[in-house]
């Protein structure tokens, strides 16, 4: 690792004004993304501006029907939320099923939205859910959040204070994970929505990071069921390829996790 | 540099250290507590797995700086040579391990999991299922489970038998 300077911010106005000073700048959440990226020298930050302590993003709230939840909160704490788990228990199950026990002690809810990663489970279930993220400068819906594999609609300095989740009248979250790391080699999230429009978010198969499949939910909004998608399958040619299994494997398990989806939530 | 203070392992310590410095370097280089093993210094394999207030973390994925102002503990701090701890003693007991690399961090994530699900509210799949982040090269798995499940037992004062 290259050397860098580290900042524990008390706010979230102190963390802007820390990250608007340096030179390249990175927030650092739990640093299980960024910190073995700067091991291995692919990062390379001048300062690192730590956000774990900041109050204000730190925490899980209950609105006017929605549930928020700060970015600095993690895996662990979400998986263990009786508030999360009473009225959004899929989103729970999400995070109690993210890597391992250690990794779910120190990775955010923040720091996994702004990484974007095509294999990353949060990016599936703000999209199912039509998710507001709320950052130090103003609030995105997920559509607008998440630009592509790896991206977002974030700015250099811009931080992601909280994130708000509608609650939904049913909905549940399949990921077929790769053996070894547990990312998603395919997770599929359907939501049957309060005024009764249906979401269904995909990760770890496409190419261009999470996405949606229309067709499944135009099929589930007239027939909730696992049937409904069993016949419907995304395109090959978009899905990822790697060592852990090819694009037709991928697009395969999209609809098997999307009626597996469907299935658990009842 | 920044100086990093902490309690490990009970007692209050600190050291200047380089920004970068992770914490499982402070612990070993540093502190010269040596039981915390780098298994893949990848963040996979949990050798390093430590305490911090009172959670398992990978202490290669953290940085010491981090984790001042915490309360950190290593395997160093859970037991001793003449008074192990419950664990240990199971993991002596059931023979869970085979060239006992992986140990000390399988033995700081069991007793994570039985903090979390509580003494005797252990079974073999939940323990499987927990032991996700460590990897024993060895494939030792079966008596690691054995130790656990038996540790965990017995901390609920659930009479168990040895075999
Ligand atoms: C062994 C292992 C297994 C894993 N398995 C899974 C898995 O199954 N599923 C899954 O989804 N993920 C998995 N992860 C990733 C894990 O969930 C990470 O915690 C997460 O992706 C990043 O969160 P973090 O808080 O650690 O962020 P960091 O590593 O601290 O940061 C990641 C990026 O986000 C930026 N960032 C962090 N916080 C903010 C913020 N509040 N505002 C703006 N930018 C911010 C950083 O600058 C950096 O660019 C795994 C990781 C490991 C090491």
């Amino acid at each position: 690792m290259y050397e860098t300077t580290y900042h524990r911010a008390g706010s979230v106005a102190e963390a802007s004004d820390l990250m608007s000073k340096a030179d390249d700048g990175k927030v650092l959440g739990g640093g299980q993304t960024l910190l073995p990226t700067m091991k291995q020298r692919l990062a390379a930050p001048s300062d690192l501006v730590d956000v774990t302590k900041v109050a204000e993003m730190n925490g899980i709230s209950e609105g006017d029907g929605s549930v928020s939840i700060g970015a600095a909160t993690t895996h662990a704490e979400v998986a263990s939320s009786d508030l999360v788990k009473a009225k959004l228990a899929s989103l729970a199950g999400l995070a109690g099923g993210i890597g391992d026990p250690a990794v779910r002690h120190m990775g955010t809810i923040g720091g996994s939205v702004a990484n974007n990663d095509p294999a990353a489970d949060y990016p599936a279930a703000l999209v199912a859910l039509g998710a507001t993220v709320v950052t130090s400068k103003r609030s995105l819906s997920a559509g607008d959040f998440f630009t592509g594999m790896f991206d977002t609609a974030l700015d250099e300095d811009e931080i992601v204070v909280s994130v708000s989740f509608p609650l939904i009248e049913k909905g549940a979250y399949a990921k077929y994970p790769n053996p070894a790391s547990r990312y998603a080699m395919a997770g599929v999230y359907v939501a049957k929505h309060l005024d009764g429009s249906v979401r269904v978010a995909v990760t770890g198969a496409g190419q261009d990071g999470v996405f949606r499949v229309e067709g499944m939910e135009a099929a589930l909004a007239a027939n909730w069921s696992p049937d409904a998608v069993a016949n419907i399958t995304v395109d090959a040619n978009s899905m990822l390829h790697d060592i852990h299994g090819s694009a037709a494997y991928r697009a395969n398990l999209v609809t098997v996790m999307a009626k597996r989806a469907v299935k658990a939530a009842g | 540099m920044s100086k990093v203070s902490m309690v490990l392992n009970g007692k209050t310590v600190s050291s200047d250290v380089e920004d970068r410095t992770l914490l499982v370097s402070f612990i070993r280089d540093v502190r010269g507590l040596t039981g915390t093993h780098v298994g893949c210094d990848t963040s996979q394999c949990g050798a390093c797995v430590v305490h911090v207030d009172g959670k398992a973390v990978k202490a290669c994925t953290m940085l010491a700086v981090q984790a001042s102002g915490s309360d950190v503990v290593t395997l160093e701090g859970i037991g001793s040579a003449t008074s192990l701890h419950p664990v240990q003693a199971a993991f002596r007991e059931h023979h869970g391990l085979q060239c006992g690399f992986c140990t000390p961090g399988m033995i700081m994530s069991a007793v994570d999991m039985i903090n979390r699900h509580g003494a005797g509210n252990l079974d073999e799949a939940t323990i499987r299922d927990e032991l996700e982040g460590n990897i024993c090269r060895c494939t030792g798995y079966h008596n690691i489970v054995k130790a656990i499940k038996a540790a965990s037992d017995q901390m609920a004062g659930m009479s168990q038998a040895a075999e």
